[in-house]
């Protein structure tokens, strides 16, 4: 302002054109600042969730050629007939609802959609996308299964025992 | 006379020092001041301060988005209420959706209302959107008001399914279940922004409390704000689209100026 026009350079950045952009800059930077601040704000750290890991109690007391449903965990434990085991996971890969083990056409059915799957988890018919995924079961110290919900495995992947 | 003793107790009012400051005016007497008079009020400036007859006929808009913002006020009243019996919490929820329906007075006939005017809101909003579009509304100069007639749209849906949560009964955590699925079908960002939404893997306490919060403040202050641009812009826009057939039309051969 106090300069005459003339004597300025085009190029020249004046005082009000510097801080401004300064200004500029560093209302973005905070604004970006408040963004992440929020983002981790709204992602909560303790979960009261069920734990995604969980004992499925003793091989012993699933029968041969079985398939159990374990309701809190969502899981079912499936022991072949050569005795091995595999968990499938109960909820539908169509909308998330929960399956239902049907024992007397011995398929598993989802209420919401109408999708069919075998024991196995291979998909019978249905709007399901995907067959129902397969976790790592495993045994523990003290000889109990252990299901890890959040190791999706192979569906030919079976425990022997 | 009835008429005129009512006339003159309103000019006595229209004269007080109260009316003045806050109308700032006298009666408005002239299209001038009748004008002036709709400029100086926040909510009548939103509205246009001449119409064209034509558009005020049933047959021009069927009053849709009127009936639209009405529901929404009847909406917003009732929730209000609704509020004062509800907690947000697990498994608190449910017991006073039932409370309201089998113990608290009148609280069925409020939430009927609440449930009720909200299944219509979203009737009348979409055959507000078709009416709209058949009657070439999206057309300029009114393009950027159709733009914010479909954010409406959006905003009255989120607002259906937030509500929907809150009852924390089987069908409705079924819904927010499925519904929050097809949100990680999304890609990329799909897991992210169903965990951010239900604060969590699974539809649980925090899921109710966020959509609570969502249902009750974000989503209606968002309503508003949009709700004013688009009365705001109708007006800006040179008023609504008057179909050609009622534009040819004498208004007098059908209904002989009844309206």
């Amino acid at each position: 302002m106090s300069e005459p026009e003339e004597s300025r350079q085009p190029s020249e950045v004046t005082r009000r054109d510097f801080f401004n952009k300064v200004t500029l800059a560093a209302l973005g930077v905070a604004a970006l600042g408040g963004v992440a601040v929020t983002y981790q704000f709204l992602s909560p750290n303790v979960l009261f969730e069920p734990s995604p890991t969980f004992r499925a109690g003793s091989p012993d007391t699933y029968a041969p050629d079985s398939v159990t449903f374990r309701e809190q965990e969502q899981v079912y434990i499936v022991r072949t007939k050569e005795g091995g085991f595999y968990a499938v996971s109960a909820v539908c890969t169509h909308l998330g609802c929960i399956t239902q083990w049907k024992e007397d056409v011995r398929q598993i059915q989802c209420p919401c959609h109408g999708s069919k799957f075998e024991p196995n988890g291979k998909k019978i018919e249905g709007p399901a996308p995907r067959p129902l995924e397969h976790f790592a079961v495993s045994l523990t110290a003290d000889g109990e299964l252990l299901v890890d919900k959040l190791q999706v495995v192979k569906p030919d992947q079976v425990l022997k025992i | 006379m009835a008429t005129t003793s009512v006339e003159q107790a309103l000019a006595r009012l229209r004269a007080t020092r109260v009316w003045k400051s806050i109308f700032r005016r006298g009666p408005a007497r002239t299209n001038r001041t009748r004008s002036i008079a709709v400029f100086g009020n926040l909510f009548l400036h939103l509205l246009p301060v001449k119409v064209r007859e034509k558009s005020l006929r049933v047959r021009a808009t069927y009053y849709l988005g009127s009936i639209s913002v009405l529901l929404f006020v009847v909406l917003t009243i009732t929730g209000i209420l609704l509020m004062l019996y509800y907690h947000p919490a697990v498994p608190q929820a449910y017991r006073d959706m039932k409370d309201l329906r089998f113990v608290v007075s009148n609280g069925v006939f409020l939430r009927n209302m609440h449930r009720f005017a909200a299944q219509a809101m979203v009737v009348f909003v979409f055959w507000h959107m078709f009416h709209v579009f058949y009657r070439g509304g999206y057309r300029p100069p009114h393009e950027f008001n159709w733009v914010v007639g479909v954010v409406l749209l959006l905003l009255t849906l989120f607002l259906s399914y937030t509500g929907y949560l809150l009852p924390w009964d089987q069908l409705a955590f079924w819904a927010i279940t499925v519904g929050t699925n097809i949100i990680k079908a999304m890609p990329f960002l799909g897991d992210k922004v169903r965990f951010l939404l239900l604060g969590g893997h699974l539809v649980s306490e925090n899921a109710l409390l966020r959509f609570y919060v969502l249902h009750c403040v974000v989503l209606p202050l968002a309503a508003i704000a949009f709700i004013a641009i688009h009365f705001w812009r109708i007006q800006k826009d040179g008023g609504l689209t008057v179909p050609e057939k009622l534009r040819e039309s004498q208004i007098q051969e059908k209904d002989g100026g009844t309206e």
